[in-house]
């Protein structure tokens, strides 16, 4: 037990073993995203009230769900750098910030061009858009105080506690944005509510779901093992893969 | 030789050579409010001077201006006493770093929120706040403002060691603010319609005991990195 | 396959523009965000190896 987290402290073998991991994670979660979008595209029944505008939810609501789990791993790994000063668990933390950005930006994105032949406009002041608008700024709030320190280890406890401050606030931020939305719901948009889905659009969302928490995973430790290049550069174990790579 | 004061003692001093030190220059106190003033002038002109509609906005507006002055001054908490070295030494006191961040906070607090809330009927007067909200406004402000400064003073930390750090901490702290305007407002919003504001004040005072709880914590873990960096 | 012909799979009753937007804006995205590490760990380790043979090229011409 304490030998695997002694490893998990040793940079060598966390960088080889997350490029072993990706060796077969990124195959199947690009062959999973393919298959899924396919199927969802391609092989589904159009919604009977949305038409085929209901396609973007095989790219939407994955997105959105990964992009939310996103900030409790880049949180969760912040926590872990500063109550066990685990190295590692700062360059978690840090490969995770960019992912959650650019995946809440897709959801945010999504949602608006899935919102224009649905509602008939480009934005909603709806609760659960603008609680996704925080998500974003509260992501690029760390990667942008990560880049404003000049020395990374102080950067890494920075955003560190910056994204702990962050998950305590986003239930206070979400229940308030909600109980605001409930204050303000303009009449003239109606919302479905929470259908029953047809398990034959069920499946498919859900590979997909599955698909962007692998892609979660893989983009995350491809910038753990870039991150851990740079951070161990002057380190035997860098040059000698360096050396090894230049020939 | 002297024993060293206790943490209240200390917390009192720190408070009051805060205050002190504020009250030497005027202009630091004065800044924030005449922004205020000149801000809520633009609203007039940008959105026409109709009485009745600048009523109507007027509570989010006065509570976006407050929100707005407060960041103004968000970056000052504990920039001059990094800048000359005083912070270092305040890492190294005995008494815990939790309580003199708090004293720092509540100095910030007396000297930018309390006279935000003092002065802010006139405003509201100026807007066409009718008289219902005022009262309302006053006790959501001196409740939120606290929590603005609390909430502020964590992005002060994390930033202050940085020599561009006051675009930054508008980044930081923003989405942190949105809950207290969103009930803030609301408050206002509740007394103008004749809605009792009890409720509203009640979510105020639970985000500031909040706070006063977590936000000290967050702040001495972000001074800590910011001096060690 | 719910479609007939490749034309109703671009246009989806009217929707296809919104659809095929939404998915390509995505692909770019996700593209981006695996390609950027890649890309700045291949770099990295080219500097590296680079840095590492200049230092060993320096160090024998002073020994010879």
């Amino acid at each position: 037990m304490w030998s695997f987290f002694h490893k998990l402290g040793s940079p060598p073998w966390l960088y080889g073993i997350a490029g072993s991991i990706l060796r077969y994670l990124l195959p199947v979660t690009v062959i999973a995203l393919v298959v899924g979008a396919v199927w969802g595209l391609l092989f589904t029944a159009p919604d009977f009230r949305q038409g085929n505008s209901y396609r973007i939810i095989y790219i939407h609501v994955p997105a959105a769900v990964v992009a939310l789990a996103g900030y409790y791993v880049m949180a969760a790994a912040g926590a872990v750098s500063l109550i066990w000063r685990m190295k590692m668990a700062d360059v978690a933390m840090k490969a995770a910030a960019p992912i959650g950005a650019a995946l809440t930006f897709v959801a945010l994105f999504t949602g608006s061009v899935w919102g224009k032949p649905t509602w008939g406009t480009w934005w909603v002041w709806d609760a659960r858009i603008t609680s996704m608008l925080v998500l974003l700024f509260l992501y690029l709030g760390v990667v942008a105080l990560y880049e404003a320190f000049d020395n990374k280890e102080a950067a890494s406890k920075a955003c560190a506690v910056l994204s702990l401050v962050g998950m305590v606030n986003i239930p206070i931020i979400y229940k308030s944005v909600d109980w605001w939305y409930s204050l303000h719901q303009p009449a003239s948009i109606k919302f479905t509510g929470e259908s029953t889905i047809d398990s034959s659009m069920l499946y498919p969302l859900l590979l997909m779901i599955t698909a962007f928490y692998c892609l979660f995973a893989c983009a995350m430790l491809m910038n753990m093992r870039a991150e851990l290049l740079e951070r161990e550069a002057k380190t035997g174990w860098v040059r000698k893969l360096a050396a090894e790579g230049a020939h | 030789m002297s024993t060293p004061p206790g943490a209240a003692a200390f917390c009192l001093r720190l408070v009051r050579r805060q205050l002190l030190l504020a009250f030497r220059r005027p202009i630091d106190i004065a800044n924030p409010l005449v922004f205020f003033a000149m801000v809520i002038a633009l609203f007039p002109l940008g959105l026409g001077p109709a009485p009745d509609q600048l009523a109507a906005f007027a509570p989010g507006v006065l509570w976006i201006i407050a929100l707005l002055s407060n960041l103004l001054t968000s970056d000052t908490v504990f920039r001059g006493d990094y800048d000359d070295g005083s912070l270092e030494q305040l890492l190294l006191a005995p008494q815990p770093l939790y309580l003199s961040g708090l004293a720092y906070i509540c100095a910030h607090w007396l000297v930018t929120g309390l006279p935000l809330v003092l002065i802010s009927p006139l405003f509201a007067v100026m807007l066409n706040l009718p008289a219902a909200g005022i009262l309302a406004l006053a006790l959501s402000l001196l409740l939120g403002t606290a929590v603005l400064s609390l909430v502020g003073a964590i992005g002060a930390a994390l930033t202050v060691g940085l020599r561009r750090g006051g675009m930054l901490i508008s980044l930081l702290i923003l989405p942190l603010y949105m809950p207290v305007l969103i009930f803030g407002s609301a408050c206002v919003q509740a007394a103008v319609t004749g809605v009792p504001t009890g409720p509203y004040l009640a979510i105020l005072g639970a985000m500031l005991s909040l706070a006063i709880a977590l936000a000290p914590l967050a702040v001495a873990a972000g001074l800590r990195i910011s001096i060690d960096a | 396959m719910y479609f007939d012909s490749l034309q109703a799979v671009l246009e989806m009753d009217g929707h296809g523009m919104f659809v095929w937007s939404a998915y390509v804006v995505t692909v770019i995205v996700l593209v981006g965000m695996v390609a950027h590490p890649l890309r700045r760990r291949r770099r990295l380790l080219r500097d590296i190896g680079g840095a590492l043979r200049r230092e060993q090229g320096a160090g024998q011409e002073v020994t010879n």
